[in-house]
């Protein structure tokens, strides 16, 4: 009886040892998996990789080729979204944080933001092309595809910028308060400047998804084969993930290795984003604690 | 003496400028859901609803144009069934790592790599797909098709996985201390303490990773665009080409279309059924996840 008890203990502690192997196994294997995936989408590029890449037009003609009009077309697209997003997104969050009553209206407003955060990226894409490529005739226009990631990226900004202007202790609101400030004194002088490294965190992981997105551009009729550089909102423009898309659909290899050079662009840029997201982050902590 | 108070032009325009910004969330539902419900109307008045629902053919860019939607619904089940076979038992098992073993530092180091994986944009997992993948999946097995159901739901569950690994961590960690401590009180090893008290509680909130991950992969568009094929396939077979209902309304807007055409039409029927299948997931997430705070807060 007593030696089945303890083989039955032996047992499940062996099972329990097995269990913790396995699951550290397979956390391994997806970390394996980042980085396999990092190595075969940069490795194929690497290569092409030079300033000539940079510089040139895309071309039909793979070693000709190069991502100017979608490195330039991206810039554009995402410092007019930064435009509009940015003080919309925070401002409504500082609205439904230190203003909003608490009704239904509030209540319904926020139900919508979390549900708009979970609208695929492509719904926006059509929600674009109708509105404001044909409805306002904005047409295939850098600023079409800025409202239209604007839209996509409000949701994300709003919940983080939230969070952040929610962490800020209300006393700090209370005391201002008490010595005669106005609530939009103490929003701008006392909760602003207190909620600012979360919200920035917020804004760049936000913008840094508006980088990445394809599926909306492509919706609104971002080109695909741009020779030119956009010079202002309502020109035509390619944007980076796009000619990066052109080229992986192409049977030929070298274009291959042309998208992987991309990525290696956009990989590069959005790393850095996420790097200084997480300093920020990482100093706010610090501060604060 | 008290001066009678002025009125606070400053003050009260701001607010109101602060509250439409808020408003624009409630704006945009609504422009979506017009917009969605007035081309589909137009869509239904030339096609009924039964063979746009239960047709076996989707073929509105060839002759004979045929218009039922199910080869590109079970395209779309096809790749959110491979990713939930990936991303589920991975994520989960992530999760249970980070949350029940893992020390402090092994935790830091591991969340931001999960949040790098989450940032890399969906157009790069297409051509790990096509790059990687597919060849991998030929070289295994070889009637594997070049544009293939499994290589577009495998890289959409490596890509739905850190979303599942850090929700589901976030469920078992809101599972209170005192829970395991009473269970390893009684003698139970970590794995019972693990597999009969720390997951059944979190249960409702790992229900609402799988349930977001699962919309996630619905609307996942340019992996499966890139991996899967434009071949609408009313197949179960995940080794032949497949068409989804996002990677449909890519392929549409690639060419050009003509505003009021039946084929810009069919963009938002298609898209219509995509938004309404993700928005009930979500509600449901939501409200299951509300309820799972509510328990041990």
């Amino acid at each position: 009886m007593k030696d089945q008890v303890v083989s039955n203990l032996a047992w499940r502690h062996r099972k329990a040892a097995a269990f913790r192997y396995f699951c550290i196994g397979v956390t391994m294997f997806a970390v394996a998996i980042l980085v396999v995936l990092i190595y075969q989408v940069t490795s194929l590029g690497m290569p092409w990789l030079d300033m000539q890449f940079l510089e040139s037009f895309p071309s039909r003609f793979p070693e000709k080729a190069g991502i100017k009009s979608a490195l330039v077309g991206t810039l554009w697209l995402i410092s007019l979204t930064a435009l509009i997003s940015i003080p919309v997104g925070v401002l409504a969050a500082v609205y439904l944080e230190e203003y909003a009553p608490p009704n239904r209206l509030t209540e319904f407003i926020n139900l919508n933001i979390a549900n708009l955060a979970g609208v695929p990226s492509i719904v926006y894409g059509i929600l674009g092309l109708a509105i404001f490529v044909r409805f306002f005739a904005l047409e295939r226009s850098v600023i079409s595809g800025a409202l239209t990631m604007s839209l996509l990226i409000l949701p994300v900004i709003i919940i983080s910028s939230r969070e952040a202007i929610k962490a800020v202790p209300g006393s700090l609101r209370q005391a201002a308060f008490a010595v005669g400030a106005t609530r939009w004194q103490v929003v701008r002088s006392h909760v602003l400047p207190a909620a600012l490294p979360g919200v920035i965190t917020g804004v760049i992981l936000a913008i840094s998804r508006a980088i990445g997105e394809t599926a909306p551009l492509i919706m609104i009729g971002a080109l695909t084969y741009v020779a030119f550089v956009p010079e202002g909102p309502m020109d035509e423009f390619t944007a980076l993930p796009i000619q990066i898309f052109n080229w992986t659909s192409r049977p030929q290899e070298e274009f291959h290795e042309l998208a992987s050079a991309g990525i290696i662009v956009l990989l590069a840029v959005l790393l850095a984003m996420n790097a200084i997201a997480v300093y920020i982050r990482y100093r706010g902590s610090k501060k604060s604690s | 003496m008290m001066q009678p108070a002025k009125p606070r032009y400053l003050e009260n325009s701001l607010q109101v400028a602060f509250f439409m910004c808020a408003a624009i969330s409630t704006v945009t539902t609504v422009a979506v859901i017009s917009v969605l419900a007035f081309e589909t109307y137009g869509f239904l008045q030339q096609v009924p609803i039964t063979e746009f629902l239960f047709g076996t053919e989707w073929t509105p860019l060839l002759h004979p144009k045929s218009y039922g939607l199910l080869p590109l619904l079970a395209g779309t089940m096809l790749i959110v069934v491979g990713a939930s076979l990936v991303a589920v038992p991975v994520g989960l098992s992530c999760a249970i790592f980070l949350s029940e073993y893992a020390s402090e530092r092994t935790r830091d180091i591991l969340k931001p790599v999960l949040e790098i994986l989450a940032g890399i944009p969906t157009v790069v997992y297409g051509f790990f797909a096509l790059t990687f993948v597919t060849p991998l999946l030929k070289t295994v097995l070889p009637q594997t098709q070049v544009f293939n159901a499994a290589s577009g739901a495998i890289v959409v569950g490596i890509m739905v996985l850190p979303m599942v690994a850090s929700l589901c961590d976030d469920a078992l960690r809101a599972v209170p201390q005192s829970l395991r401590e009473g269970a390893y009180s009684l003698g139970a090893t970590s794995f019972e303490v693990t597999t009969r008290v720390v997951v059944p509680a979190g249960l409702s909130g790992i229900f609402a990773a799988f349930v977001l991950a699962i919309s996630r992969a619905i609307g996942e568009t340019m992996a499966v665009t890139l991996a899967a094929g434009a071949t609408p396939n009313l197949t179960i077979n995940p080794l032949e080409g497949i068409q989804t209902m996002t990677a449909y309304i890519v392929q549409v807007s690639l060419g050009d279309t003509p505003a009021g055409t039946l084929t810009y039409q069919t963009l938002f029927a298609v898209a219509s059924v995509l938004f309404l299948i993700t928005l009930s997931l979500n509600i449901i997430a939501n409200r299951v996840m509300k309820r799972f705070q509510e328990v041990y807060e």
